[in-house]
């Protein structure tokens, strides 16, 4: 059961609210009284893909719990720009220990809520791609393999943008971090298999698995309001744009986001106990070129003489994900 | 307080951290000018009116369309919709079928019966109107409506002018026509008919202004060389005959000489009278002709026939010889001296018309160039006091466009009248298709009218095309993009990592203790209707 689309009504459900809708099919975010997990005046940078997508899942959460629940940090931007001691941004009971421990802390806080008898009180953790598919990775494998009680929420912004952009495992091809500079015979990232978190968590077949984008909020807001009727261990993994680490224009976030699923790059779908149950279909598809030309991350594939057998590879990816997730929908009206 | 271990500073919020600090170009919501009032002639609103029959406030829109236009079911059927061909929409799939839905709310302003009152308190000058032809009727509406004594005078035993004597009733019922002139006159308005004004400076005696438009109903003529037996008779003539009772004899194969709105009307009218034959002859080729497209292929699916780069050379009874011309490098037709015959019973002349400009004769300060009567910009001739506006005036000739004219010179007059300057409107900046993000709407095809069917648009006068109904109205509305204004999506409350965006009422409030100036806000607004500018410093 995929997200509730609204066909029409001028904008649908692509914008945020929209007048023309009954009020409960307009989404969390258009609520005058979102409970704003992540509130105004934390340090996140201009247009932080991150501080959004945070703020759209945790309120999604709050929502979806009744405002009944503990959010677990590892450590990362999220948790840095939220909570320069003494301050916090966070409206939410909040908890953070270390980079690579999130998902067993969270572990720990479903057991004591489990033992005090608080079942109704739900645990999200949620970390950068650094803490996740790296660091904190063998935590996040051990609460899958328990099917502990935690919906980990993974915002994937691609490197480690809190300690200066250093390639993580989830960094894509090509891009130019601080430790893959854009030099010698093959500059940026290398071509390799990366670490595709979503597909490992289905591969322990616990109960729900998804990706999502900032750009499309009803799809996120949905999915973890759909994580959230699960018992077990969940994992959501969020396509954040970081206009830092990315080389971006700070009003570019969502647009980035948006054509990183248009190209076919970041495929959005959900999985129940390993087995994928829906894809969001491409809208308007475009050609790579279009999501990598505006990252300065990507520069050194354009300029005076565009290199265009690394674009093609990069094509041949985002090609292949469209085929082996079945992205194209022929029904154009949406 | 007491404080755990190791722990000084109790817990704070970082609301006390105001981000606004770190700002160099600040979010501003704007209300830019969309592209359809732009091109409009009448200056209609109408963004503002579709925005309230998205919501299904038909009652709201029509009222917010009148205020700029007293005639909606007439202009759902007759303009030749500027705005639809300026329509942003038109670049993104169809443009918005915003004639339709104009047509939708005039039909059902009508259905319904919804009046018009007067608030404004009376001012005690008095108006007289020359003419009770669109522009006529349109100043008077609004000359009413800002609180003046007003009374039409006209020639003719019926109001409507050309509305009435020019435009076939195929595209204009009357019953339609009749209903929105009553209730222009049922706010108030004297109308003297049969009551040719021929002293406009005596008149000015009896009110404190007068506001001319008499159109152009004298048809041209062209010297033909023409054998016995040969009929011809003028476009402008025919068309006004229809409104009597006897219909004039035009034969099964009739010619008509001319490109314009007014040679479709005729041909298509010859169609109805029973001619098997109905051809245009026209000196350029297609794309030249003034005629508007929606006429052109109205009158095509009908089965009239066209001859491009054609001139009428002589005409004889039963036949016409017709020349072929040529395009020179400037665009002018040049005679070729090849001749070709053409059976034709009768040939109507459609080649313009002139305005009858007889009773401004001697008027002192009237200026006249090219058979039209010089104006300002506030409408009013070289004689004080005396405004003119329609197709007597320097302009397309065009339902719409004296619609316009009766509007603009309605307020012009009422600044004379206050002995207030004249101020022109103040426009804002173009909400150009660039300035949207188009990914937020939905897609959406464009609504087709219905038409009659081919076999009763050729033999009788039923209107040919029809209207939507409430749900395809609802629909076309919904369409609009609303550009350069707000239309509440919420998007700009979504989309700011920051918070910074407050739901206030029915509107939204920036918070700059907190903005950065990512400028997402503006980057996700579907309409356009938030704008970068750089911080003050």
């Amino acid at each position: 059961m995929p997200a509730k689309t609204v066909k029409f009504y001028q904008t649908g459900s692509f914008v945020v609210g929209n007048r023309l809708l009954p009020i409960v099919d307009r989404s969390v975010q258009a609520d005058p009284d979102r409970a704003n997990s992540l509130t105004c005046g934390h340090r996140a940078c201009q247009g932080c893909g991150e501080a959004l997508g945070a703020r759209y899942a945790i309120d999604a959460a709050m929502r979806a719990t009744n405002r009944q629940m503990v959010a677990v940090n590892a450590t990362g931007c999220l948790e840095v720009f939220s909570t320069p001691y003494p301050e916090t941004s966070w409206q939410v009971p909040w908890i953070h220990s270390l980079f690579g421990n999130a998902p067993a802390v969270a572990t720990g806080v479903a057991a004591a809520m489990k033992v005090k008898g608080r079942g109704d009180v739900r645990v999200v953790a949620q970390g950068g791609d650094g803490g996740t598919v790296d660091i904190g990775f063998a935590c996040l494998s051990g609460m899958f393999e328990r099917n502990d009680d935690v919906l980990y929420i993974c915002y994937d912004n691609q490197a480690y943008m809190n300690t200066g952009v250093q390639r993580s495992g989830a960094t894509p091809p090509a891009a130019r971090t601080a430790t893959t500079q854009a030099v010698g015979p093959e500059p940026g990232n290398v071509f390799g298999q990366g670490k595709n978190v979503p597909m490992i968590a289905m591969a322990h077949e616990i109960p729900y698995v998804a990706t999502a984008t900032v750009a499309e909020l009803r799809d996120l807001e949905y999915k973890v309001a759909r994580a959230m009727e699960f018992r077990g261990a969940r994992y959501l993994h969020v396509l954040v744009p970081c206009p830092l680490g990315w080389g971006s224009p700070a009003a570019e976030t969502i647009r980035l986001a948006r054509l990183a699923k248009e190209s076919g790059l970041f495929p959005v779908f959900e999985a129940e106990h390993g087995e994928i149950v829906d894809v969001s279909k491409i809208r308007r598809r475009v050609p790579v070129e279009d999501y990598l030309r505006p990252q300065g991350r990507y520069k050194h594939l354009f300029g005076e003489s565009p290199d265009t057998e690394v674009i093609a590879r990069i094509q041949a990816g985002a090609d292949r994900n469209i085929r082996r997730f079945d992205l194209l929908d022929n029904s154009e009206v949406s | 307080m007491d404080k755990p271990f190791a722990i000084t500073l109790g817990p704070g919020s970082s609301l006390a951290n105001h981000t606004g600090s770190w700002r160099t170009e600040r979010p501003e919501y704007v209300n830019l000018l969309p592209p359809c009032s732009n091109a409009c002639p009448a200056g209609e609103d109408v963004r503002t009116w579709l925005y309230d029959a998205e919501e299904g406030r038909y009652e709201d829109a029509w009222r917010a369309l009148v205020a700029d236009n007293p005639f909606p079911a007439i202009m759902g059927r007759v303009c030749y919709r500027s705005c639809e061909t300026a329509c942003n929409r038109g670049l993104l799939d169809e443009a918005v079928g915003i004639n339709s839905v104009e047509r939708f709310l005039g039909d059902e302003a009508i259905r319904r019966k919804w009046t018009i009152a007067v608030d404004a308190p009376r001012s005690g000058k008095r108006v007289l109107v020359v003419g009770a032809g669109p522009s006529g009727l349109s100043a008077a509406h609004h000359l009413t409506l800002l609180g003046h004594d007003v009374t039409i005078r006209d020639s003719g035993d019926a109001p409507g002018g050309m509305m009435r004597y020019g435009i076939p009733a195929y595209r204009l019922p009357r019953d339609i026509l009749d209903a929105e002139i009553a209730r222009v006159l049922d706010l108030g308005v004297t109308l003297e008919l049969s009551t040719p004004v021929t002293d406009v400076v005596a008149a000015l005696d009896e009110f404190d202004a007068v506001f001319l438009a008499v159109g152009a109903h004298i048809a041209k003529r062209v010297d033909i060389p023409a054998g016995d037996g040969a009929r011809i008779l003028d476009a402008t003539t025919l068309l006004r005959s229809m409104a009597g009772e006897t219909q004039p004899m035009l034969g099964r194969r009739v010619a008509v000489y001319g490109g314009g709105n007014t040679a479709m009307d005729a041909a298509r009218t010859a169609r109805r009278l029973g001619a098997t034959e109905a051809v245009v002859v026209y000196r350029r080729t297609r794309d030249r002709m003034p005629a508007h497209d929606i006429e052109v292929e109205e009158a095509l699916e009908e089965g009239v026939t066209m001859r491009w780069l054609s001139t009428v050379d002589h005409v004889d009874a039963g036949r016409i010889r017709i020349e072929k011309m040529r395009l020179d490098d400037a665009g002018k037709p040049q005679p070729t001296g090849e001749f070709e015959e053409l059976g034709a019973d009768s040939l109507v002349l459609a080649i313009g018309q002139n305005a009858d400009l007889s009773l401004l004769a001697g008027v002192p300060g009237i200026e006249e160039q090219d058979g039209v009567v010089k104006v300002g910009k506030d409408f009013m001739t070289g004689h004080p006091g005396i405004f003119a506006g329609g197709d007597m005036v320097p302009a397309e000739r065009t339902v719409t466009v004296a619609i316009g004219h009766g509007k603009k010179a309605a307020r012009a007059i009422d600044a004379w009248l206050r002995h207030a300057p004249y101020a022109e409107p103040r426009t804002a900046p173009l909400a150009t298709y660039d300035v949207l993000n188009t990914w937020y709407y939905s897609d959406a095809p464009a609504t087709v009218r219905p038409t009659l069917e081919l076999a009763r648009r050729t033999s009788t006068f039923d209107e040919v095309v029809g209207g939507l109904d409430e749900s395809t109205a609802l629909f076309e509305a919904r369409r609009c993009l609303s550009c350069g204004s707000c239309f509440d999506c919420d998007n700009c409350y979504g989309v700011c990592p920051d918070n910074a965006i407050r739901k206030v009422g029915d509107h939204y409030e920036i918070d700059y203790d907190f903005c950065k100036g990512c400028g997402l806000c503006v980057a996700e607004c579907p309409s356009g209707a938030i704008t970068l500018r750089p911080e003050r410093t």
